[in-house]
């Protein structure tokens, strides 16, 4: 049994202009110890369906529908105190930005030793070692005296270390991080990562990683998901999908991805905006931005469906395999795109 | 640390000097006669006028008078006595300041009260019964002017209702033996509620609208959604993440807003001819009575400025970002 196994998931917000439909119809699952990348741009529903899993959304306008089974118990359906005894215990967050997601008014030691006390049965000073020893292990120096600072006293790196300690201290069978990199600069990025890839080895976590960056998802993640506009338009195993990208979308985010390899002029880009979730677009949500749409695309929505070579490979186009195939050949010449 | 006191203090002091010295300009640039008000107005004798000029010192220059007032104050603490009635100002302040502090303080733990509850309810429920409900009543409390809404209550409450008294103040700690006069902690507070009920309305309207403001925002704080992921249950959420925050700016409104209060406390004294400072200083100023109107703004402007100090010290208490430099 899969660890987390999402069915259908939908996520839909009321607003005052109508409803907004962030998350269609999504599904997938995240076994032990695996990495989960699910990549697309601003607003696709990337986050919001992690949210959604952890019953984080304002309760007031959401509607939910699928299921999120978690260890074969349906997290959407779970009530209030159950959910709670799983949340930040069996699966835990990080956040995109590590310079609010701090309480200012309270120490990092109160706000660990808070995480611990939540959930396991121990004594203050008990819990304490737990955050010290938490702190050691994400790199704080001198975490004996940094306890007890304030998250002012940090730079960003260094809380969202805090924030990776608050997230493991006890032990989550899966980790969700929500572009745990995408506020800091390249050079934290690359400690993050990396320590977020050594501290899964040692406590064996899995890992959802959300991103708008396919160079993390090439450097973290066993599986990705390629989301576009509240749906998934592509799915597979990372090195399958770095090598046979199959759908227009990801060969546009494969495009735009700067590579040392290779001497081009200018980026490509996708042109266009991702569409209104108010208001998306007839037939395939990527129709209008598409370069190879034709007159199917405009009227009815694609299938994901697996491709011919690889049941465990699904692409969300009307496009025939040939054409996906030359085409991914040609952009991986282009490229030379080396995952791994 | 020790170079903020120092700071402060040394603005405290000028501030106090610049609003002694204009109010004894005002008093000089108006036309106003103290002596001839002491001597009975308009009729006032001519030789009883000469006397009583020199006895309170104004054939001096107001330079003199105003160095003969400060070198008083500074060094023996002393406010010097009433133009009109000979009394001490040290005195009259000393009976007028209990019964405006009872009136501010407790209307400020009143309206702290309204605006605590009200607003925290609001902010967790928006639009909802009680919330637009709680909505009109902040409309009609900022609107309402509080010598109106005193007369209402005093109206309904005192006369049509009997339930509480309509006028005067009762000493806390007793009225004298022989006075006749009601008094004790009871007495205090039963002739303090309607008093304080006029006067907390508006803040309480005004605070309700803050509290229910900043309570919503720090809702959506990403902290806030840090403890609800760690499984933090809503009761601690609230608690330890959303008010500790929400409410750091109600503590410097509140300091600023008592030195405030303490202006609009005069409206109620009147209206509940409560024997405070705001009801000392109208009726000083309808005696042209200097001593009495200066002694009562020296007093409100230091109250004012040790209760500002006290709130930032508080302030950078509470929040552990604030480092007084």
């Amino acid at each position: 049994m899969a660890l987390l196994e999402v069915k259908d998931l939908r996520t839909s917000f009321r607003t005052e202009d109508g409803v907004v439909r962030a998350v269609e119809g999504v599904n997938f699952s995240v076994e032990k110890g695996q990495t989960l990348g699910i990549v697309g741009e601003s607003g696709c529903g990337k986050s919001v369906t992690c949210l959604t899993i952890m019953g984080l959304n304002p309760k007031r306008n959401t509607l939910t529908g699928g299921e999120a089974l978690w260890k074969g118990n349906d997290l959407l359906a779970m009530k209030p105190s159950e959910l709670r005894a799983v949340r930040g215990d069996e699966i835990s967050m990080i956040f995109q930005d590590p310079m609010t997601s701090l309480n200012p008014v309270h120490t990092i030691g109160r706000q660990l030793i808070e995480a611990v006390l939540l959930h396991r049965d121990v004594t203050k000073r008990v819990a304490r070692s737990r955050a010290l020893e938490l702190l050691k292990a994400v790199g704080i120096p001198r975490a004996e005296t940094r306890i007890d600072d304030y998250p002012h006293q940090f730079s960003g790196g260094m809380r969202q270390r805090v924030m990776i300690a608050m997230a493991l201290i006890n032990d989550p069978d899966l980790l969700i991080a929500d572009e745990p990199t995408t506020a800091l600069d390249v050079t934290t990025q690359a400690q993050i990562l990396a320590l977020m890839k050594t501290l899964q080895e040692d406590f064996g976590s899995a890992i959802i990683m959300i991103t708008h960056d396919l160079g993390v998802v090439a450097e973290v993640a066993d599986d990705v998901l390629v989301m576009y506009a509240a749906n998934v338009v592509e799915q597979a195993e990372v090195h399958d999908l770095f090598h046979r990208p199959q759908h227009p979308y990801t060969w546009g985010l494969m495009g735009s991805l700067p590579r040392l390899e290779t001497d081009v002029e200018r980026l490509t880009q996708i042109p266009g905006q991702p569409p209104s979730l108010l208001r998306p677009p007839n037939g395939c949500r990527f129709h209008p931005r598409c370069p190879y749409v034709m007159e199917v695309c405009k009227t009815t929505v694609p299938e994901l469906l697996p491709t011919q070579r690889d049941p465990d490979h699904l692409q969300k186009c009307h496009l025939d395999e040939e054409t996906k195939e030359r085409e991914s050949a040609k952009l991986l010449a282009a490229t030379m795109v080396e995952a791994r | 640390m020790f170079r903020y006191l120092v700071r402060r203090t040394l603005w405290a002091a000028l501030l106090f000097i610049v609003i002694t010295f204009v109010t004894f300009v005002i008093f000089y640039v108006g036309p106003n006669n103290p002596a001839r008000a002491v001597c009975g107005g308009e009729q006032a004798k001519r030789e009883c006028i000469v006397r009583a000029t020199a006895k309170l010192g104004l054939d001096q220059p107001m330079p003199v008078q105003y160095e003969k007032f400060l070198r008083r104050l500074v060094f023996h603490g002393d406010l010097g006595e009433s133009f009109a009635t000979s009394q001490s100002v040290n005195q009259r302040i000393r009976e007028a300041a209990p019964v405006t502090a009872s009136l501010v303080f407790g209307g400020a733990v009143l309206w702290m009260m309204i605006g605590l509850t009200v607003g925290i309810f609001s902010a967790l429920k928006p639009r909802s019964l009680t919330d637009r409900a709680a909505m009109v009543f902040v409309l009609i409390g900022v609107s309402a002017h509080p010598i109106w809404i005193g007369l209402i209550f005093e109206y309904v409450f005192g006369v049509k209702l009997g339930w509480t008294p309509i006028a005067n103040y009762a000493n806390f700690f007793g009225a004298p033996a022989d006075s006749g006069q009601p008094g004790g902690p009871w007495q205090w507070f039963y002739h303090l509620i309607l008093p304080w009920c006029t006067f907390a309305l508006l803040f309480a309207a005004l605070y309700v609208r803050m509290i229910r403001a900043n309570v919503m925002e720090t809702l959506n704080e990403d902290y806030v959604r840090t403890a609800r992921a760690k499984g933090a249950p809503e009761g601690q959420v609230l608690r330890s993440h959303v008010l500790r925050n929400a409410l750091l700016p109600v503590v410097t409104m509140l300091g600023m807003d008592i030195g405030i209060a303490l202006g609009g406390a005069i409206f109620t004294e009147t209206v509940y001819q409560l024997p405070g400072l705001g009801q000392t200083a109208i009726i000083g100023i309808n005696n042209q009575d200097l001593a009495i109107v200066q002694g009562v703004i020296v007093f409100a402007t230091v109250a004012i400025i040790v209760f500002n100090l006290l709130v930032d010290l508080l302030y950078a208490w509470i929040d552990p970002r604030i480092r007084l430099t």
